[in-house]
């Protein structure tokens, strides 16, 4: 029933996207709705980003298809992939491996130190330092890293903050000191810690079924967030608390946490939640695998169906059909109208797993190739 | 763990035994059944307050030359040109690294030991300001703007980026290790960095320690700050000063190449370094080494080199061989451009390239370090650290036309004769090594070495620090030299020189010196000496008698047993379950803890390229303490407790 209901829908929007495709001005969506769900026949779409998308794979010199993570530094992108570091420079890949000193093929973090350039990859086997193109490792072995599995990495002044499969750990750079947090020295119920985002003030670890937790750097105080609901996952309390415990990543920007679960998305402002699910919002999905705030108000959810922007107000989905494999771009206003705004280029693929921003354009890590989006004006 | 037998005898024990006969009876060494004795051994030498010029620099006008004094600590300010004295400006203590701003206005010294840049206003030759930058700073450089400060730090192993007017640290830049020395292409865009210590290797593959080694020349970038370049440096363990030429066509960095991963006994053989150069740039294209040695003597210890103007010459120290090369760079340059290149980018092997290229060998005094060349060229000026002097080298004769002394002590100690033994490559065979080849700046190099007659890769041992070693005998990995004369003298005379004993008075000098090795400061010890929390639970851990499940530890099994007391070594033998089937045997002298952060690669032959991989890899069995019921955190602790030491 479900799925005639979505064919429906499809066949809906496609007929709407024939008949006022020449509409779209701009690049900023501009189309009538295809599917008001407030009843009104005659809406303003809002102008949300439209992309045209070049797409790499191993064909372009991508070392794997399959894309961890994504990092723009100026004209530098590196990409985290199933089999090594990718680095796209002048219009040429570059692969660093193991060979190289990378801790492991499977890179599955990034984060870029803006003061000197150094890239930081968290891998299934550990952390490494990218730097000046030498590669230092840090291991369960050969360093106080808590876990080799490194599924986030944040760098914040003279720390480089590490989210593991075994809790959450901080290196100091100045003086080589590692720090440890888990269920020993925090409110941590489980400790498999899955992004972490660090700045002067405050860190937070999205921890696997632990909820989000929070570090206070001033006073050295943690706090958890975890959802009202407990374990239930039925939402009784909406914009309670946090949407889910089972947070798979954090985005701390301006003030302004943003939160990924595996069972929809939560922004909070330090003293309110708001919760986003698919029956509410124009999440494409509720399983999110990694979240980026943009600002207070901006931020991009990626989906297990898709990639998906939230102004604050509007949404905008970037997905491929799953029948035809055709680009999609959808357009869902503050009052629920949905509107399909025509598109020739979509992510590599539905399932997407990191994003970053170079300027206005997008770059977007899925699990079958690395996604340029370019900001059509 | 099991305890050495009082009455086992190794092998190398009794070669030792032997040697230190053959010693009393040939070469004039008391022999005092098992110990050679150096005469009045136990004397302390008396400390002078000696100047030990380290480096030299000219004003932009060529007015004035500052001598950065390493041991008085200061800097003395001369007149280029009469040579008379114009002030001294006291500093930190150590001081190692000098430059002046692009204007000369401002002079910048490192103080090694205070973890600080003194800033000296030259006009009135006082300390104007002191910035606090990372654990021991070394080479110092402004950028041409006058925007940065870069400083390298020998232990964190990092370049510190300064506001050049305030002195705060903006960033930490990744160097190699122990980076030390700095220079600024003469365009003003890039800086290049080197180190003294090999990078430990990347990866672990269980023959780190039987790998050559790898340094690099780290260049970055001095408008943006960052690193944008590593020039590899294959074989290098030891890299030192670097120069650009005027046009930026031509670098030359000054380096040691050991050969470590063959037998030390095979000296004569030229087995045990090559001292070279790396040239880069415009005129050679890919990086080229380039040998300084000659057939039948060693260009020991390169430290400063200096490129004419025009290219014409090229100028390095040597501070073991006690004199200055002089490098024709136009017969250079056709060496290397009509010489077939070796795949390896090295052409260290052939001892026959330097007579190609070396113009003249010019002795000087005792250890060379620092050196600068007037703006026309025509004057060098060489710091003779352990003479408290510099000579002054007229280029067109090659010749040293003046020596000037620096005020201080007239008489040379037995401290200093044995400091100037610790650093004279004269004993050896072809003059090729001294004690600093291996101990740089009297500390270690981060090698691991194949030491003995016995066979290739043999008794791997790794090569310790020498600071604070006195009175914590048996030495050697093996605990087989009972005590610093006989470690020093046949033993060292007999594998290592291959050439000249030391009379016995020499020998109680070089001891005397080593004996007065004192710990630099510790970095992780907060002020007054209290523990951090975590360095607490270290503490408590190494401590325990008890383990985590409540039994009790057997007395050899703790930590601070074996470890204990100031020094943390109990000075006896044990066998801590790291005997690899190429050693000797498992029993090794329990090493002092003294600031054992830095002295890493770890374990006797260097397999442990962490402290945590001591524990982590190296001790399945509990041999080397009980640590296999510690969680991470508590390993964690245990180490940062250890740093402290």
């Amino acid at each position: 029933m479900k799925k005639f209901a979505n064919k429906k829908w499809l066949a809906m929007a496609l007929l709407a996207v024939a008949f006022f495709a020449a509409e779209v001005r701009s690049g900023f969506a501009q189309a009538n709705p295809s599917h008001p769900r407030g009843g009104s026949t005659a809406v303003t779409v809002p102008r949300l980003p439209r992309f045209r998308f070049e797409n790499y794979t191993t064909a372009d010199g991508l070392p794997d298809n399959h894309v961890y993570a994504v990092l723009v530094d100026g004209d530098r992108i590196w990409a985290g992939t199933n089999n090594g570091l990718g680095l796209y420079e002048g219009g040429k890949w570059k692969t660093y491996t193991t060979k190289d000193g990378l801790a492991h093929r499977a890179v599955l973090s990034l984060a870029l130190d803006k003061r000197t350039g150094d890239v930081w990859a968290g891998t299934m086997g550990g952390l490494s330092r990218v730097s000046g193109g030498r590669i230092v490792s840090y291991t369960q072995l050969n360093s106080g890293l808590s876990n080799d599995v490194v599924y986030g990495v944040s760098v914040e002044g003279e720390n480089v903050w590490v989210a593991t499969a075994a809790g959450a750990c901080r290196l100091n750079l100045h003086t080589g000191e590692w720090s440890l947090y888990n269920e020993r020295n925090t409110p941590m119920r489980e400790i498999w810690v899955y992004g972490v985002s660090a700045t002067a003030t405050k860190v937070y670890f999205a921890v696997w079924g632990s909820g989000l937790l929070e570090f206070n750097q001033k006073t050295e105080r943690w706090d958890l967030y975890d959802d009202p609901d407990g374990e239930n996952e039925l939402v009784l309390f909406k914009d309670q608390g946090l949407i889910h415990d089972i947070v798979s990543s954090v985005s701390y920007v301006d003030g302004i946490v943003w939160a990924a679960t595996y069972f929809g998305d939560s922004r909070y402002d330090g003293r309110y939640w708001h919760n986003f699910l698919t029956k509410d919002s124009g999440l494409p999905s509720n399983f999110t695998n990694y979240v980026k705030g943009v600002d207070a108000n901006h931020a991009w959810f990626c989906t297990d169906k898709g990639l998906a922007y939230y102004d604050g107000a509007s949404w905008a989905v970037y997905t491929r059909s799953l029948s035809s494999h055709k680009p999609v771009m959808t357009v869902r206003d503050a009052k629920g109208n949905v509107t399909e705004v025509p598109v020739t280029s979509g992510p590599a693929h539905n399932y997407i797993l990191g994003i970053d921003f170079q300027g206005d354009d997008i770059w977007v890590a899925t699990a079958e190739g690395l996604s340029h989006g370019i900001l059509q004006r | 763990m099991s305890r050495a037998p009082q009455s086992s005898r190794t092998k190398a024990g009794l070669a030792m035994f032997f040697c230190a006969l053959a010693g009393a009876l040939f070469c004039g060494v008391p022999w005092t059944g098992g110990k050679v004795r150096a005469a009045a051994s136990d004397r302390t030498g008396e400390h002078l307050d000696y100047a030990s010029p380290l480096e030299v620099l000219l004003s932009p006008d060529d007015a004035r030359l500052y001598v950065l004094c390493q041991q008085s600590e200061d800097v003395r300010v001369l007149d280029a040109n009469s040579y008379e004295v114009m002030g001294r400006v006291a500093v930190g203590r150590v001081p190692r690294g000098m430059a002046l701003s692009r204007a000369g206005d401002r002079l910048f010294v490192t103080n090694s030991w205070d973890d600080t840049v003194s800033v000296i206003d030259t006009r009135t030759l006082t300390v104007a300001a002191t910035w606090s930058v990372g654990l021991e700073p070394s080479g110092v450089v402004e950028d041409a703007a006058g925007r940065y400060v870069f400083v390298a730090n020998r232990i964190s192993s990092d370049i510190a980026v300064l506001d050049a007017q305030t002195g705060a640290e903006e960033k930490r830049l990744l160097a190699g290790r122990g980076a030390s020395y700095l220079a600024l292409s003469p365009d003003g865009k890039r800086i290049y960095a080197t180190h003294i210590y090999p990078n430990l290797p990347p990866l672990r593959t269980g023959l780190e320690n039987r790998t050559p080694p790898e340094s690099e020349i780290t260049v970055i970038d001095a408008r943006s700050a960052e690193v944008v370049d590593r020039i590899p440096l294959h074989s290098i363990a030891g890299v030192f000063h670097l120069a650009i030429s005027a046009d930026g066509r031509l670098g030359a960095v000054a380096e040691f190449h050991p050969k470590n991963l063959v037998p030390l006994a095979h000296l004569e053989h030229g087995g045990a370094f090559a001292y070279t150069l790396t040239l880069f740039g415009a005129d050679v294209g890919q990086p080229v080494e380039i040998p300084l040695d000659e057939l039948d003597r060693y260009a020991s210890q390169p430290f400063g080199v200096a490129i004419a103007p025009d290219s014409s010459r090229l100028y390095v120290t040597l501070g073991g061989s006690e004199s200055v090369l002089a490098i024709d760079v136009p017969h250079l340059l056709h060496f290397i451009h009509t010489r077939p290149r070796p795949e390896s980018g090295s052409f260290a092997q052939d001892l026959s390239a330097s007579g190609n290229y070396v113009a003249a060998r010019i002795p000087v005094g005792h250890n060379p370090r620092g050196l600068a060349l007037s703006g026309d060229a025509r004057k060098l000026f060489v710091a003779n650290r352990l003479d408290d002097t510099i000579s002054v080298i007229d280029t067109s004769t090659l010749r040293v036309a003046t020596t000037i002394a620096l005020a201080g002590p007239k008489t040379v100690s037995a401290l200093r004769r044995g400091e100037q033994t610790f650093y004279s490559a004269h004993y050896s065979f072809q003059a090729q090594i001294s004690c600093s080849s291996c101990h740089i700046d009297s500390t270690f190099d981060g090698l691991q070495w194949d030491l003995e007659p016995d066979g290739f890769g043999i008794d791997i041992v790794d090569n310790k620090m020498l600071e604070d070693i006195k009175d914590i005998a048996p030495y050697k990995w093996n605990g087989g030299n009972p005590n610093l004369p006989t470690e020093c003298g046949p033993r060292t005379e007999k594998y290592f020189w291959r050439s000249e004993n030391y009379d016995d008075l020499t020998l109680t000098d070089l001891v005397t010196y080593i004996r007065s090795l004192a710990p630099r400061p510790n970095r992780w010890r907060l002020p007054g000496h209290e523990l951090s929390p975590a360095q607490e639970r270290g503490n408590a851990l190494f401590e325990r008698d008890v383990d985590k499940f409540g039994k009790p530890i057997p007395l050899t099994n703790r930590c601070s047993y074996c470890h204990s007391g100031p020094k943390g070594t109990n000075q006896k033998l044990f066998d801590v379950g790291t005997r690899k089937p190429t050693d000797s045997s498992g029993l090794l002298k329990t090493p002092q803890l003294t600031n054992i952060a830095l002295t890493g690669p770890y374990l006797h032959d260097g397999s442990a390229r962490t402290l945590e991989e001591i524990w982590t890899i190296y001790n399945p069995e509990d041999k080397h303490g009980r640590t296999n019921d510690l969680t991470k955190d508590e390993l964690n602790d245990l180490i940062e407790y250890l740093r402290t030491r």
